[in-house]
C-alpha cells in the first residue's frame, strides 16, 4: 500500500517522536471509550451527545498530531466523514419522524413516549434520548475531525507544491 | 461556592484575558486562550454546573485550541505592529 512510500518520504521530513507516538497510541482507545461512556450517560448525568462527540473527534485530532496528516489522515477519507455526519442527522430526524408516525397523527415530534417499543414508558423515553444522542455524537465527531483534517491538509499540499518548485 | 476560590479563579481569568489580547506572539495568545478556557471550566465546576464545565473543557480547551494552532500554521506567528 502507500505506507511504505509515505514512511520513506514523509517519515524523514516529519520524524516521529517514539514517546509521543507510543503514548498517543495507548491513550486513543481510552479516550474513545470515555467518549462512548459520556454519550451513553448523557440522559442520566453530565455529558451528552455533543460533549462525547467532541471527545471522540479529539481522539482523531490526537492521532493526526502524533502521526502526521499523511499517515493518519488517509485512514479517514472525506467521503466517509461526509457519510457519517449525514448519518447522524438522519438518525436524529428519523427518530423524530418515527415519533410522529407512532403518535398516530398527534404530530409529537421527538416525543419519545410514543415510540412503540416493548418496554415501560420511562424506559422508552430514556431509549429515545439515547438514540438521539448517538446521532448527535456521530455528527459532531465527524464534523470536528473533518474541520481539523481540512485545516491541516492544505498545509501539507502547500508544502508539497513548495517542495516541487 | 467558596468565595475566596471564586475570587482567585475569576481574577486569574481576567488577567489571562487581558494578556491574551495584548501579547504579540500569536502562539502564546492561543496557549493563553486555552488556559483561559480551562480556568473558565474550573469556574463552572465551582458554580456547580458540571455540564457547562464539561463542554467548556472539551470544546474550549481541547478542540478549539487544536483548530487555532492548525489555523496558525497557515499564517505567520508574529503579529505586525
Amino acid at each position: 500500500m502507500n505506507t511504505g512510500k509515505s514512511e520513506t518520504e514523509e517519515g524523514k521530513k516529519r520524524s516521529g517522536d517514539v514517546i509521543v507516538e507510543t503514548v498517543s497510541r495507548l491513550m486513543v482507545p481510552f479516550i474513545q471509550l470515555f467518549a462512548l461512556y459520556v454519550i451513553m450517560h448523557g440522559s442520566s448525568g453530565p455529558g451528552g451527545g455533543f460533549q462525547g462527540g467532541v471527545i471522540f473527534g479529539a481522539s482523531f485530532v490526537l492521532l493526526v498530531i502524533a502521526f502526521g496528516i499523511v499517515n493518519a489522515g488517509n485512514r479517514f477519507p472525506e467521503a466517509v466523514n461526509t457519510a457519517l455526519f449525514s448519518t447522524g442527522v438522519y438518525i436524529y430526524a428519523g427518530v423524530g419522524l418515527l415519533c410522529i408516525i407512532c403518535s398516530l397523527g398527534a404530530a409529537q415530534y421527538l416525543n419519545y413516549g410514543f415510540l412503540s417499543l416493548p418496554v415501560h414508558f420511562e424506559e422508552r423515553r430514556a431509549l429515545g434520548m439515547d438514540f438521539i444522542e448517538i446521532g448527535v455524537g456521530i455528527t459532531v465527531m465527524a464534523v470536528i475531525a473533518e474541520i481539523f483534517f481540512n485545516l491541516a491538509w492544505k498545509k501539507e499540499e502547500d508544502e508539497k507544491e513548495g517542495g516541487k518548485e | 461556592m467558596i468565595p475566596s476560590i471564586d475570587l482567585v479563579l475569576l481574577s486569574l481569568v481576567v488577567v489571562l484575558a487581558i494578556v491574551a489580547i495584548t501579547v504579540r506572539d500569536l502562539l502564546s495568545a492561543i496557549m493563553l486562550l486555552s488556559a483561559y478556557s480551562f480556568l473558565m471550566a474550573m469556574v463552572w465546576v465551582e458554580m456547580h454546573s458540571v455540564d457547562v464545565a464539561f463542554t467548556e473543557a472539551a470544546v474550549g480547551a481541547g478542540a478549539s485550541t487544536a483548530f487555532l494552532i492548525a489555523a496558525l500554521s497557515r499564517t505567520v506567528r508574529w503579529e505586525k505592529k
